[in-house]
This record gives C-alpha cells, sequence and structure tokens, in this order.
C-alpha cells in the first residue's frame, strides 16, 4: 500500500499495490457464513441487530396498543409482563449495543484508522456467532412451556429465583446474556487492541477521528462492565439451580447484592449505547457544516471524564432502596452533566459560521441534539435524590430513558445514510430519508412527552392497567398514538431501503466531501480496504489531501482573532503547509 | 391496652425542632424556600406531606434550572441551524480551538451542578430526617400483591390484596414512622401525592416519616415490579384529624377481637409463587 504524498507537491497518481490472489473463494451463502471481514461481520450485526429491533419494535407497539384503554383485554397480564421485558431486553441487550459496538464499529473503526481488519478477524466473527446464537436463544424463550422471561429487563432478585420465576423462558433469557456478554468482551478486546495496534503510519492518537476516540473508551468500558454482568448471571443461573443462595435472604445472601452488580454493569451500558453514537454525530456535523470539528481535544477528554465518572454512579438507579450513599452517587451524576455539556457547546460551536447543508444524516444529528437535550435534562432531576424518589419507576423514568434512547436510535438512522453509500456503493433516497427522520422525530416526541406528564401524574411503570379514576387515559392514547407514528417511520425506512436498491444511484468514493480515510477507497471498499492512503497530518486526512488551502487553524492561533468574522478563506490558507 | 394508645397522643412532637437546627439543612431550606415559593407547581403535585412539600419545592427550582439552561442551549442549536445554513460556496472559516471560551462552558456547568447538588442535599436531610418521638408507628408489609399495615403499639392490623386496596389510615398533621419490609420480592411503596416512594426488600428494613398536611384519601399503588398482579397491588392512605383517628382506632380494637381468623393469609397469597396465567 502507498502513502501519498501531498497533492501540492506529488500530484502523480496513486501507485496501487495489486490485490492478493486469493484461490478458490467461497461465494454466497459460504462466503458470508465463513467470512472473517470486517466488512462483513460488520453489516451482519447491523442487520441483525436491526431485525431485532423491528422484532422489539413490534411488541412495543402491541404494549401502547393495551395501554391506550384503561382495562385493556387485548393481553393478559402474564403476556404483558413477557412482552415488556422482552422489549426492553431485545432493545437494550440485542439491538441498540450490538448494532454501535458490532455494527458501526466493525466496519468503520479499520477503515477510519486506515487498517486492513481488526486485529482479530477470527475472534470477530465468533463474536457475531455467539451474539446471533444468544439472540436466537432469548426470542426461543416465547415457545418454552414458562413463557418468556417476565421479571422486566432487569431481572431483580428476588423476583428472578427459581421460586419466583421458575420454568425455562428466564433460564433461555439469563444463557442468551451469558453468550451475549462473551460477545461483547470480545469486540471489547478485538477493538482495544486494533485501535492501539493497527493505525496507519501518521495517525498518531490525537489525528484518530473522534468516532475512533469513542469507540476506543467504549471498548474500554465494555471491558469494565460487561465482565461483572456475566458473571453476575452465572451467579443467578447457579441461585435458580444449584442453590447457590447468592441472591436469596433464605440462604443468607443478599437480595440488594444482584442491584449492585446490576448496575455496576448497567450504568457504563448507558455510555457504551451512548458514545458510539456521540461519535456518529461528531462525524457527520463538521462533515455538513464544512469545519472541523470545534475542540476536538476536549471533546476527547470529555470522553473520557464521562467514562470515568460512569463507572462510579450506579448507585443513582437504586437511591430507592434505601440502602446506598446518597450524596456520593448524586454528586457523581450530577458532574456527568458538565462534560456531557461540553460535548453540546462543541457540537454547536462546530455549525457556528459553517455552511450547513441539510442532508438526512445532518438532520438525524440536528435531531439527536434535540432529542439528548430532553433527555439529558431530565437525567439532572433523577441525580436528585429527593425528587427521584417521586419519579422512580413511574412513566417519567420510562419518558427519560425513551428520550436517550430515541435520541440514539435517531442518530443510528443517520449513520446508516451517511454510510450506507461506502457500505453499498449506492445511496439510500434522501428525500425519503428526510420524511422518515420528520416521522421518526416527531413520533418519538410525541411519544414521551406525554410519558413525562403521566408520570408527574404518577402513573407507574409495567402496569398492564390502570383506574380510570387517575386521569391517565388520554396521555396513554396520545402516547399510542405517537408510537404508531414512529412505527411508521420504520416502515418508510424499509421502504426506502427497497426503492433505493430498486433503482440504484451509485455512490463515488466520497459523496459527501467526508474529512476521514474510509472516504478515500472505493465504495464499497475492496477486501483489504485500502490500495492507497493520504498523508496523515490531522484527524482529518483526506480533507487536507482535497483541500490544502484550508486546514484547520492551530489552537494557539485560533485564539485572537476568532471574534472577528473572517471573510471566507478558500484561498488564503495561511496555514497552508505545516 | 387502651391507655398505652392513650399514651402515644399525648407526647408532644415538639422535639422534631433540633432537626432544624441544623445549620446546612437552614441554610438550604431557606434559599429554596426564598426561590422555590413563588414557582409554578410544572404539573407536579405540591405535596401533600411536608417531606413531600419540600420535594416540590426543589423539583420546582430544578425544572426552572432546566427552562434555563435548556433554553440557551436550544436557542444557540436552532440559532446556529438556520443562521448557518447553506447560502454560497464560500469555505468556512477553518478555526477549531478557542480555549477561554471552553473553559467558560466547563465552569459554568459545575457551578450549576454544585448548586443543585447543595439544595439537593438540604431537602434530602429533611426528607430521610427520621423523628424520636413520632405519634404514631406503623409496620407496612409489601406481598405478592397486597399490603399489610399494623399498628405494634395500638394492636391494629390492616390487611388487603390486590383491588381490595387496603387503606391505612393516618392522623393529619402528626408525625407517622413507617417501618417498610417485604414478605417476598421487591415492591415500592409509592403515593402520587406524596412525592416520595421507598422499596420493601427482603432483607432490608426501610425506616421514614410521613407527616400528612391535609385530611383526604390518597391512592398508594406498588411502583416496583413484582410478578403477576403488580399492576393491581393498590392501597390508600386515609389521613383524617388525630381526634377522628383515635376513634377509628378503637374501633378497630373493638373489630379485632371478632377477628382473630382473618388474621390469617387470605388464600391469594398461598398461590402467589404458581406465576399462572389465568387470573384468579
Ligand atoms: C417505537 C418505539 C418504542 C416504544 C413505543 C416503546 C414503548 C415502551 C413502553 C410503553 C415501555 C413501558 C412498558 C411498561 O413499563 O409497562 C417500554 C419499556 C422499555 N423500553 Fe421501550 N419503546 C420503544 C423503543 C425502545 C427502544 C429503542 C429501546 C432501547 C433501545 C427501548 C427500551 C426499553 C426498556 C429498557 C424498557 C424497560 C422495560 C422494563 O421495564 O423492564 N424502547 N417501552
Ligand atoms: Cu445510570
Ligand atoms: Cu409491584
Amino acid at each position: 500500500m502507498t502513502i501519498l504524498e501531498e497533492k501540492a507537491t506529488a500530484p502523480a497518481p496513486a501507485q496501487s499495490r495489486p490485490e492478493p490472489v486469493h484461490h478458490a473463494e467461497p461465494s454466497g451463502l459460504v462466503k458470508w457464513l465463513t467470512s472473517t471481514d470486517h466488512k462483513v461481520i460488520g453489516k451482519s450485526y447491523m442487520f441483525t441487530s436491526l431485525a431485532l429491533m423491528i422484532i422489539g419494535g413490534a411488541m412495543a407497539l402491541l404494549i401502547r396498543a393495551q395501554l391506550a384503554s384503561p382495562h385493556s383485554s387485548l393481553l393478559s397480564f402474564q403476556q404483558y409482563n413477557e412482552l415488556f421485558t422482552m422489549h426492553g431486553s431485545i432493545m437494550i441487550y440485542l439491538f441498540v449495543g450490538p448494532f454501535a459496538f458490532g455494527g458501526l464499529a466493525n466496519y468503520v473503526v479499520p477503515l477510519q484508522i486506515g487498517a486492513p481488519d481488526m486485529a482479530f478477524p477470527r475472534l470477530n466473527a465468533l463474536s457475531y456467532w455467539l451474539y446471533l446464537g444468544g439472540s436466537i436463544i432469548m426470542l426461543l424463550g416465547f415457545f418454552t412451556a414458562s413463557g418468556a422471561a417476565d421479571f422486566g429487563w432487569v431481572a431483580y432478585a428476588p423476583l428472578s429465583s427459581a421460586v419466583n420465576s421458575p420454568g425455562a423462558g428466564p433460564d433461555a433469557w439469563i444463557a442468551a446474556l451469558i453468550l451475549t456478554g462473551f460477545s461483547a468482551i470480545f469486540t471489547g478486546v478485538n477493538l482495544v487492541t486494533t485501535i492501539f495496534y493497527l493505525r496507519a503510519p501518521g495517525m498518531t492518537m490525537f489525528r484518530m477521528p473522534i468516532f475512533v476516540w469513542n469507540m476506543l473508551v467504549t471498548a474500554i468500558l465494555i471491558l469494565i462492565a460487561f465482565p461483572v454482568l456475566t458473571s453476575a448471571l452465572v451467579m443467578l443461573y447457579a441461585d435458580r439451580h444449584f442453590g447457590m443462595d447468592i441472591f436469596s435472604v433464605k440462604g443468607g445472601g443478599v437480595p440488594v447484592l444482584w442491584q449492585n452488580l446490576f448496575w455496576f454493569w448497567g450504568h457504563p451500558e448507558v455510555y457504551i449505547l451512548a458514545l458510539p453514537f456521540f461519535g456518529v454525530i461528531t462525524e457527520i456535523i463538521p462533515v455538513f457544516s464544512k469545519k472541523p470539528i470545534f475542540g476536538y481535544k476536549g471533546m476527547v477528554f470529555a470522553t473520557l471524564a464521562i467514562a470515568a465518572l460512569s463507572t462510579g454512579v450506579w448507585g443513582h438507579h437504586m437511591f430507592t432502596t434505601g440502602v446506598v450513599l446518597l450524596p456520593f452517587f448524586s454528586l457523581l451524576s450530577l458532574l456527568i452533566a458538565v462534560p456531557t455539556g461540553i460535548k453540546f457547546f462543541n457540537w454547536i460551536a462546530t455549525m457556528w459560521r459553517g455552511q450547513i447543508t441539510f442532508t438526512t444524516p445532518m438532520l438525524c444529528a440536528i435531531g439527536f441534539l434535540i432529542t439528548f437535550l430532553i433527555g439529558g435534562l431530565t437525567g439532572m432531576f433523577l441525580a436528585s435524590p429527593p425528587v427521584d424518589f417521586q419519579m422512580h419507576d413511574t412513566y417519567f423514568v420510562v419518558a427519560h430513558f425513551h428520550s436517550v434512547i430515541f435520541a440514539l436510535v435517531i442518530a443510528a438512522i443517520g449513520a446508516l445514510y451517511f454510510w450506507w453509500p461506502k457500505m453499498f456503493g449506492w445511496y439510500l433516497n434522501d428525500r425519503i430519508g428526510k420524511v422518515q427522520f420528520w416521522l421518526l422525530f416527531v413520533g418519538v416526541n410525541a411519544t414521551v412527552i406525554p410519558w413525562y406528564i403521566l408520570g408527574l401524574h404518577g402513573m407507574p411503570r409495567r402496569v398492564a392497567v390502570y383506574n380510570t379514576g387517575m386521569g391517565w387515559h388520554a396521555l396513554n392514547i396520545a402516547a399510542t398514538v405517537g408510537a404508531d407514528i414512529t412505527g411508521v417511520s420504520f416502515l418508510v425506512f424499509l421502504l426506502n431501503v427497497y426503492l433505493s436498491w430498486d433503482k440504484k444511484v451509485p455512490a463515488p468514493n466520497n459523496p459527501w466531501d467526508g474529512t476521514t480515510l474510509e472516504w478515500f477507497t472505493s465504495s464499497p471498499p475492496p477486501t483489504h480496504n485500502f490500495t492507497r492512503i493520504p498523508p496523515i497530518r490531522s484527524e482529518r486526512p483526506v480533507w487536507d489531501y482535497n483541500h490544502p488551502d484550508a486546514v484547520a487553524i492551530p489552537a494557539h492561533k485560533s485564539d485572537n482573532n476568532d471574534k472577528h468574522a473572517s471573510p471566507p478563506t478558500g484561498a488564503s490558507g495561511d496555514d497552508g503547509g505545516d | 391496652m387502651c391507655c398505652m394508645t392513650h399514651l402515644s397522643v399525648e407526647r408532644p412532637s415538639g422535639t422534631r425542632l433540633s432537626r432544624h437546627l441544623r445549620p446546612a439543612i437552614l441554610v438550604s431550606s431557606l434559599g429554596l424556600l426564598l426561590s422555590a415559593c413563588s414557582l409554578p407547581s410544572y404539573g407536579g403535585y405540591k405535596g401533600a406531606t411536608t417531606q413531600g412539600h419540600d420535594t416540590h419545592l426543589l423539583y420546582a427550582g430544578l425544572f426552572t434550572t432546566a427552562i434555563v439552561v435548556g433554553g440557551i442551549t436550544l436557542s444557540l442549536i436552532l440559532w446556529s441551524v438556520f443562521r448557518y445554513k447553506k447560502r454560497s460556496d464560500a469555505m468556512p472559516r477553518q478555526f477549531q480551538y478557542h480555549i477561554p471560551l471552553e473553559i467558560t462552558y466547563t465552569v459554568i456547568p459545575i457551578i450549576i451542578v454544585l448548586l443543585v447538588f447543595f439544595f439537593t442535599v438540604g431537602v434530602e436531610n429533611r426528607v430521610d430526617a427520621v423523628s424520636s418521638n413520632p405519634y404514631v408507628q406503623v409496620k407496612v408489609t409489601a406481598f405478592q400483591w397486597g399490603w399489610n399495615f399494623d399498628y405494634p403499639q395500638l394492636h391494629v392490623d390492616v390487611h388487603g390484596v390486590t383491588l381490595q386496596n387496603p387503606e391505612m389510615v393516618l392522623p393529619t398533621g402528626k408525625t407517622a414512622r413507617i417501618t417498610l419490609v417485604s414478605a417476598d420480592v421487591v415492591h415500592g411503596f409509592y403515593v402520587r401525592q406524596f412525592n416520595f416512594s421507598r422499596y420493601a426488600q427482603p432483607g432490608v428494613i426501610n425506616v421514614f416519616d410521613l407527616t400528612v398536611r391535609h385530611s383526604a384519601t390518597y391512592q398508594g399503588q406498588c411502583t416496583q415490579f413484582c410478578g403477576l398482579y403488580h399492576a393491581e397491588m393498590l392501597f390508600r392512605v386515609k389521613s383524617v384529624p388525630p381526634a377522628q383517628f383515635q376513634a377509628w382506632v378503637h374501633q378497630q380494637q373493638a373489630l379485632g377481637h371478632d377477628k382473630v381468623v382473618a388474621k390469617q393469609p387470605s388464600p391469594i397469597v398461598k398461590v402467589r409463587s404458581t406465576n399462572s396465567r389465568t387470573k384468579i
């Protein structure tokens, strides 16, 4: 592979390395089954998790249909309990996380650091198969005699014990999560190693794209958190089947221990889900604003600070247990707002004085900002223990975490529209994309805003019926309408995939004037990703290559003259050749 | 036994004042009162207990903060989106750092967070404070799927499952000490107008005070998912003037002698772990 010289000095065409010759390459299904190519595995992850999202989303719509009237008999209590448990479990364990660190990271990270593949391609394949196996096992719970797990996605002890929740459905749930837990850990190991060892020459740590930084930190968080969850699940299994009595009072165990272990994973998990999508929009916003990300280093430190704090806040899920140190967990939780705020202002400052084009990915990034803002602010309420006493286990909490998660889902849709041309060589239709965005954005907020009010009016979560006299009916109808609009937005997405596939509009290597290495190679990239690579002088090697006159202004220079609006600098390029 | 009842009635609750003297609490609650008393209620309950009222003031203060912070951030987002919409092909200036600005938007949130934390701790201590001298004590036991309200000093015991909606009677304006436990899985004791919830957990004894401000009947409900009939695990809190409370106690005590049998667990409790698909 050739490292290209600076365009200005050596415009000569890149000398290509010949593609390695493979003998008797398998094709079709066998190729997919045996592939260790990070791009194939990444796509498998993405589409498996999206399929699971559709299943989980259909469950959510059933749940909403049930709640649209107070004493609906659409679902029995048992069915309702299974559905919300599986809805939450599928969405958290099988959709958002695997989509982010299995799908996006797998596909994008090696490309962005100029690597031919992940560090351990076979381990990568193992991760995917563990994940797929785990997902299937979890779904099979519905077909057991006991029905699927029905103790909520958090499986609090002792409700999750063999006495209170007997049967194979709960066991399938536990086994599934042990498998996906190992899958996540292997992916974490793979990402950390890849990012540390396989960066292209010239790509120092502080020249890595923010998405890569965020994935590095996410992977480290995975390595901190997932072993604890996986161990706790093994303990739960042992409690259920071997009378280990780790979580039961009768045998001298401690039920609250489960909550401590679960949330020690659970809160870092929130950032394992969120950081990748922070990374996504940090890639999207600069590209469509035609500016470098504002405060690159601040962004990195903010990510590190969020990750560090996130390992010490699990107690905020347990304020109402009466057995956690309230001020400690409250202060650390509130402090997370600080690095998150830094990120927000950096994103805004990146758009500031830019030239913003409103493609679907950019709309999604803006939709993310607004939706996440609501989720973040309501999180502040829940970090304050007395107010959490008021809100805990009501629909206010359901609304809060769905605001956050819907923001991530919006960003995920943005990521798909953004990287789709790279992955397949053709675009998703932008006009249909915008229709989808608006349906999604309006739908999710029309769902969560009634939930916030319901929570303030005291409606508990995880209830299949409610009393007419409580004044909750109208708001529940509103939430159901919002959820249905959200559902329609995904139908529009599927329609878009079909229509765009039917009439393909071919995409060039760099359709958005992207700045990072993945936009330098072909769309879709060849098996080992690159035949040539531009010099890497900043976190925007492709931008520097294409716009040698518009490199970013370094910190010490931008301080002084930032206040004065400067004329377009297309030609000035004062910092041209460093 | 009746004399015991009267004993607890005579006890003055003045010693509760001592906790008000804790300076940090005093300062923070004063500040909170000044800032929050005139605030709108923002869709929340004003708090039917003194503890819940403190929580409400904190909530209203937080909501105001959130409106200011959120309003500024949202305006900045919308401004940059609409103002910097692409108008020409000119290359924007490629600035990337502005250290003083970055420090500003690090320091200001830290200050806001510390203020929020300060008020939080003040209210938290008030809400969690337990009087050394409560007017009445109630031991609340949550079970699948119902509630038991036991007044140990008064020898009164109220028991009810799911839709029976059992009633805990409290004296208005007096401090009630609640001791909350669970007979099986984790449950949540929650009354919306009290702005308060607390888990009932096996192996944990939770103690808190409720001082109901207004006589009324409040609908409560289990909020922590506890199995099949979680949605129907209802109870009520009825707050009545102290004299009426005494009358109720006497009435219950008289009833209690005839109802020894009724104290045994109801049949529904026995089948609680079958997790059956059919409704009992
Ligand atoms: C169309 C979109 C969605 C709708 C309408 C929806 C609806 C709901 C509803 C109504 C509940 C509450 C059930 C109850 O408490 O009785 C719920 C719970 C939950 N949802 Fe969603 N949801 C959606 C998407 C998502 C997504 C994308 C995620 C995460 C990635 C998610 C994660 C969860 C979790 C973790 C729970 C808690 C489950 C539990 O209480 O055990 N949801 N959802
Ligand atoms: Cu958390
Ligand atoms: Cu319950």
